[in-house]
């Protein structure tokens, strides 16, 4: 059994499963920055006193799932999600939906999944892939980050599927409904309330740590970590602000620029030229980002340590806040 | 960032796949490229690595010394924290506290010791005799 089903490689997990089920279901237009824009994808938010692998708790994307939900939402598919307490039924449930030639999104936890390389398997239970079929006892699998189309066992894929702590996958399948027809003037309609949405998430969240005044709460703790923590583990601090902006499936400073390419897209839909400008800004935007990871990466290499080097991380990111706000603020003022 | 500024360092990925990276051509415009790694990145997970490999050494000296039982040796080598290893074992986290100390370790119930060694992916054997897991 194998569904009808073409792998395209996306910058980031969620985007990719949300284009490649959604083509499947014959949505032509959609692409990885328009459903990341849709979904309204772009996010900050540094949770205090949390921590993940001994360090701060940072995100550069909205909570994992949102980005397929909200861009089928907006463009009327009906989704199917479920979780499962049983690995049986979790089995027989795919195994059902591959035998009516139905490609799937699922949750996974990276730890034991078996063709990562070592270096990148940590329990970050967020990932998503597509299981597109079963050949042999081996499910066919598309991992969007990824530029080929792979395979796991039964056992290893129930392994991911179940893999256990934090953000905990609980066996999730999810998958698009038969969509009518999706016109180009729903896509339009979609596009403006992603950008509303994702105006309110980085403007108007009530509180100091989300959104454009969480990147400015970080700049804050940065100036501070080198007298708190100690230059070690601040080092430690500092390499996790980047992983978590770069690594994979987590995006970060490439984030920036998959919403300035949203915006790009968004033009030929919409065509105003505020769009175009607004884009750039977001393309400077990840350019600071990536500024302040090679600053970043000086200090926790050891080439540099002293306070002014920190400082210097801290102002990239009082600079890019500026620059978030004044895209966003934009963005909220274009009239549609 | 420029198309041709995409970075092309070695990295772990290497023979696994290369990455898509969003960036902008000569006429501005959005475009991808793939990129085989950035040292930037690349650093910061060492950085993560080198700390993971000094508290799996700082949790084998205090094992061997007696302090602690082997289950915290275990867990900083499966990447594991309280929560996760208690999502795992089914335990409590504060049952779990219990079982660092090497008393009451000892006095576990081959049942118990069973759950760890399951989770940990080795022998009650091993679990026990951490000097015996040298890979």
């Amino acid at each position: 059994m194998k569904a009808d089903f073409r792998h395209v490689q996306a910058a980031h997990c969620e985007n990719g499963v949300t284009v490649n089920l959604l083509r499947q279901e014959g949505v032509k237009q959609i692409t990885e920055p328009l459903a990341f824009g849709i979904g309204s994808g772009l996010f900050y938010i540094y949770i205090p006193l949390l921590k993940i692998n001994n360090g701060p708790a940072i995100a550069f994307r909205t909570m994992p799932g949102l980005v397929f939900k909200r861009t089928c939402k907006a463009l009327d598919i009906p989704v199917v999600r479920k979780t499962f307490s049983s690995k049986e039924n979790a089995r027989t449930f795919l195994d059902q939906q591959l035998a009516e030639g139905r490609a799937v999104g699922c949750q996974v936890g990276v730890y034991f999944l078996t063709y990562f390389p070592k270096e990148y398997r940590f329990h970050f239970n967020a990932h998503n892939l597509i299981v597109y079929g079963k050949e042999q006892d081996r499910y066919l699998i598309s991992d969007p980050v990824m530029e080929t189309v792979t395979s796991l066992s039964d056992y290893e894929l129930e392994r991911v599927r179940f893999a256990k702590g934090a953000l905990a996958p609980k066996g999730q399948i999810y998958f698009p409904q038969k969509a009518s027809v999706v016109t180009d003037e729903q896509i339009k309609k979609a596009i403006i309330s992603g950008i509303k949405r994702n105006v309110r998430d980085m403007l108007r969240i009530p509180g100091n740590i989300a959104g454009v005044s969480g990147i400015k709460y970080t700049a804050n703790k940065i100036k501070r970590w080198r007298d708190s923590l100690g230059l070690d583990t601040s080092k430690l601090y500092l390499a996790q602000l980047v992983r978590m902006q770069e690594e994979i499936g987590t995006g970060g400073g490439g984030f920036r620029y998959i919403y300035g390419a949203f915006l790009q897209e968004s033009h030929s839909y919409i065509p105003k030229d505020e769009l175009l400008e607004i884009s750039q800004l977001f393309t400077k935007s990840g350019d600071l980002w990536r500024d302040a990871a090679v600053q970043s990466a000086g200090i926790y290499k050891g080439r540099l340590s002293s306070q002014e080097d920190f400082n210097t991380v801290s102002n990239y990111l009082y600079e890019i806040a500026d620059i978030e706000k004044q895209a966003f603020t934009a963005l909220s003022k274009i009239k549609w | 960032m420029k198309k041709k500024e995409v970075p092309q360092d070695p990295s772990s990925l290497n023979n696994f796949t290369k990455e898509l990276c969003y960036a902008v051509d000569e006429t501005g415009k959005y475009t991808t490229d793939l990129s085989t790694g950035w040292n930037v990145k690349t650093s910061a997970l060492d950085v993560a690595w080198k700390d993971i490999e000094k508290r799996i050494a700082d949790a084998k000296s205090k094992v061997l010394q007696g302090e602690v039982s082997p289950i915290l040796y275990y867990m900083e080598l499966k990447l594991m924290d309280m929560a996760i290893l208690s999502a795992y074992t089914g335990f409590f986290k504060w049952t779990i506290k219990r079982h660092l100390k090497p008393g009451k370790f000892n006095k576990l119930s081959d049942k118990k010791l069973k759950i760890y060694a399951d989770v940990f992916e080795v022998s009650i054997h091993k679990l026990k005799n951490i000097e015996l897991n040298e890979s």
